[in-house]
């Protein structure tokens, strides 16, 4: 691993909540960011789920990055062991999330399985050892974009359940209209470029 | 680096993540024994919670009807929970009735067994149990209605009444990987107790029957659970009705047989309705018997014969034929089988006549 980049993790956190984030400048996560945003309840769950995933894989897949991956010098099979960490992870936190935590569990249990398959969790363990960050920044990395997921998906949420009222022309009802206020959201979200750099 | 570095590599970490996996389902799932109670200690068992209810009934050789196989799809297990279960899952939000959720009902498929359960199922799931059977014989009886006799491998004896049902467990064929359970009268008479007889009518894009038509062979084994239901003789009446279409044709038979079998004192007419003559089946089988009993009537009836067919027997829907026939309502009871459709215009017309709603039965599919 080289060097890490001398950027503070709180400057982390906040560039991947607002200029970087997962789903309006990365377009990552955008399966379940369409199909799961038609209510602000279920979206808002999701996006809770999300969060706490990426910090638990983000934090995993570092450690074995670091310990296992790097020193077998099996660099070029990091996608594929990325993939098996999380979703062993995913497991293991469901089953202790109904042991201990049943009320949790009741509201983001649902949403467990699917979140293994969402591809912005395996971008954010990807993109934290392109970037070289270490511990303490990937976990901020990971907070940060769960936390901006969280925020987009719960504000796309929002607008559909105020467009659901609304009478769109033919054929643009559905992820059309959907796809279309996302762009508009990325654009917004472009006016907080420049005051958080990450790379 | 080499081909099977790589492979050693992913094999090695894969397995450690199984390895993880397992303990901690170990771990977590461990709730210890728990004590599930049943009908207020009419049976009494503790198993290792962690399951859910579906499967832990099921290893106690209790079986709940489930035709999806536990994935909350059906809505059939539902069972009535007498102590504090949790709240309801969103899973089972779309099935359970305001009603339902009032008085403690849950999908057994859903709650996971994680303390001590005290529960309400209906007596006779009692006696339902897992048979492995081995198809017999296979008989074509109509264009797309074939019967399958099963003969009983383990247990060896089935004690049921007649008119009740089995459920099929089908295997993955062709396209379709997921399995299913079906529900399919018995047509066989309980005094034959250690054979199952079922009718099965083809319905084209039916996982189930397809399976069972095109892909099961003399000589196959396969899973049937049951005895389920409660469309059987009931007290009441002297003179029975019997109204079947299709493959509605099965319970009724069992019921008929039955009842002459033990020589009990009613006057029973069945009425089938088919379309044309190549819809019916067992006919040479009942006239007989009308010919032997004097007690029992055989009234078959088409609703569009062909003119090849050169019909001689009553026509028109089965609900015209019916209303030709029975015009007094007292001491009668009437057993329906067959489609929604055919069974609504039927009680439509027998309440029409002035049957009781309690002296109609039936079984819809």
């Amino acid at each position: 691993m080289g060097e890490s980049p001398a950027i503070s993790p709180f400057v982390i956190l906040l560039a991947s909540i607002f200029t970087s984030n997962m789903v309006l400048a990365n377009f990552l996560g955008m399966c379940s960011f369409i199909s799961v945003s038609s209510e602000f309840k279920t979206a808002s769950g999701l996006g809770k789920a999300v969060t706490l995933v990426m910090v638990f894989t983000t934090m995993i897949n570092w450690l074995v990055y670091r310990f296992i991956v790097l020193p077998l010098g099996l660099e070029y099979l990091r996608y594929i062991i990325f993939i098996m960490v999380i979703a062993a992870t995913v497991q293991i936190i469901e089953m202790a999330m109904d042991r201990y935590l049943p009320e949790l569990h009741m509201k983001l249990g649902i949403f467990l399985p699917l979140i293994t398959v969402n591809c912005s969790i395996l971008g954010i363990s990807l993109f934290m050892v392109i970037r070289n960050y270490n511990l303490l920044q990937s976990l901020f990395f990971g907070i940060g974009s769960g936390l901006g997921w969280w925020l987009a998906i719960s504000a796309l949420a929002a607008i559909r359940e105020k467009m659901a009222k609304s009478r769109l022309p033919k054929g643009l009802d559905g992820p059309a209209i959907t796809f279309i206020t996302t762009g508009i959201m990325a654009l917004a979200f472009v006016g907080f470029s420049g005051i958080f750099v990450i790379q | 680096m080499s081909i099977s570095a790589t492979v050693i590599s992913v094999s090695l970490i894969s397995t450690a993540l199984a390895v993880l996996v397992v303990l901690a389902d170990r771990i977590f799932n461990n709730y210890g024994e728990c004590e599930i109670d049943i009908n207020n200690g009419t049976r009494k068992f503790k198993v290792d919670g962690g399951s859910t209810l579906l499967a832990t009934l099921a290893s106690q050789q209790i079986f709940i009807p489930s035709a999806c196989g536990g994935k909350a799809t059906c809505g059939l297990c539902k069972v009535r929970m007498a102590g504090d279960a949790g709240v309801v899952l969103p899973t089972e939000e779309p099935y359970l009735t305001e009603d339902e959720k009032a008085n403690g009902v849950r999908l057994a498929c859903q709650l996971k067994v994680k303390q001590d359960m005290q529960l309400h199922i209906p007596e006779e799931l009692f006696s339902v149990k897992e048979y492995k059977a081995r198809v017999e014989k296979i008989t074509q009886l109509t264009h797309d209605i074939k019967e399958f006799r099963f003969t009983l491998l383990g247990p060896k004896q089935i004690e049921f009444r007649a008119g009740q049902y089995m459920q099929i467990e089908t295997r993955p064929y062709d396209n379709v990987r997921e399995i299913v359970t079906r529900a399919y009268s018995m047509a066989s008479l309980p005094s034959d107790n250690q054979a199952i007889e079922l009718i099965v009518r083809l319905v084209p894009g039916g996982i189930c029957t397809t399976f069972m038509h095109d892909h099961v062979k003399e000589g196959d084994t396969l899973i049937l659970r049951g005895p389920f239901g409660d469309f059987y003789l009931h007290e009441g009446a002297d003179e029975l009705l019997f109204i079947a279409g299709g493959s509605g044709l099965a319970p009724v038979k069992s019921i008929i047989f039955d009842v002459l079998e033990k020589g009990l004192d009613k006057k029973m007419t069945l009425f089938f309705g088919a379309v044309t003559k190549k819809d019916l089946y067992y006919v040479d089988l009942f006239q007989q018997l009308a010919d032997k009993h004097e007690n029992f009537n055989y009234v078959p009836a088409l609703s569009g014969p062909e003119p090849e067919d050169n019909w001689q027997g009553e026509t028109g829907l089965i609900t015209e034929v019916m209303k030709r026939h029975v015009a007094d309502p007292h001491n009668k009871q009437a057993y329906l089988c067959g489609s929604p459709g055919m069974i609504n215009a039927c009680v439509k017309v027998l309440e029409g006549i002035g049957l009781r709603e309690d002296s109609i039965f039936y079984d819809k599919f």
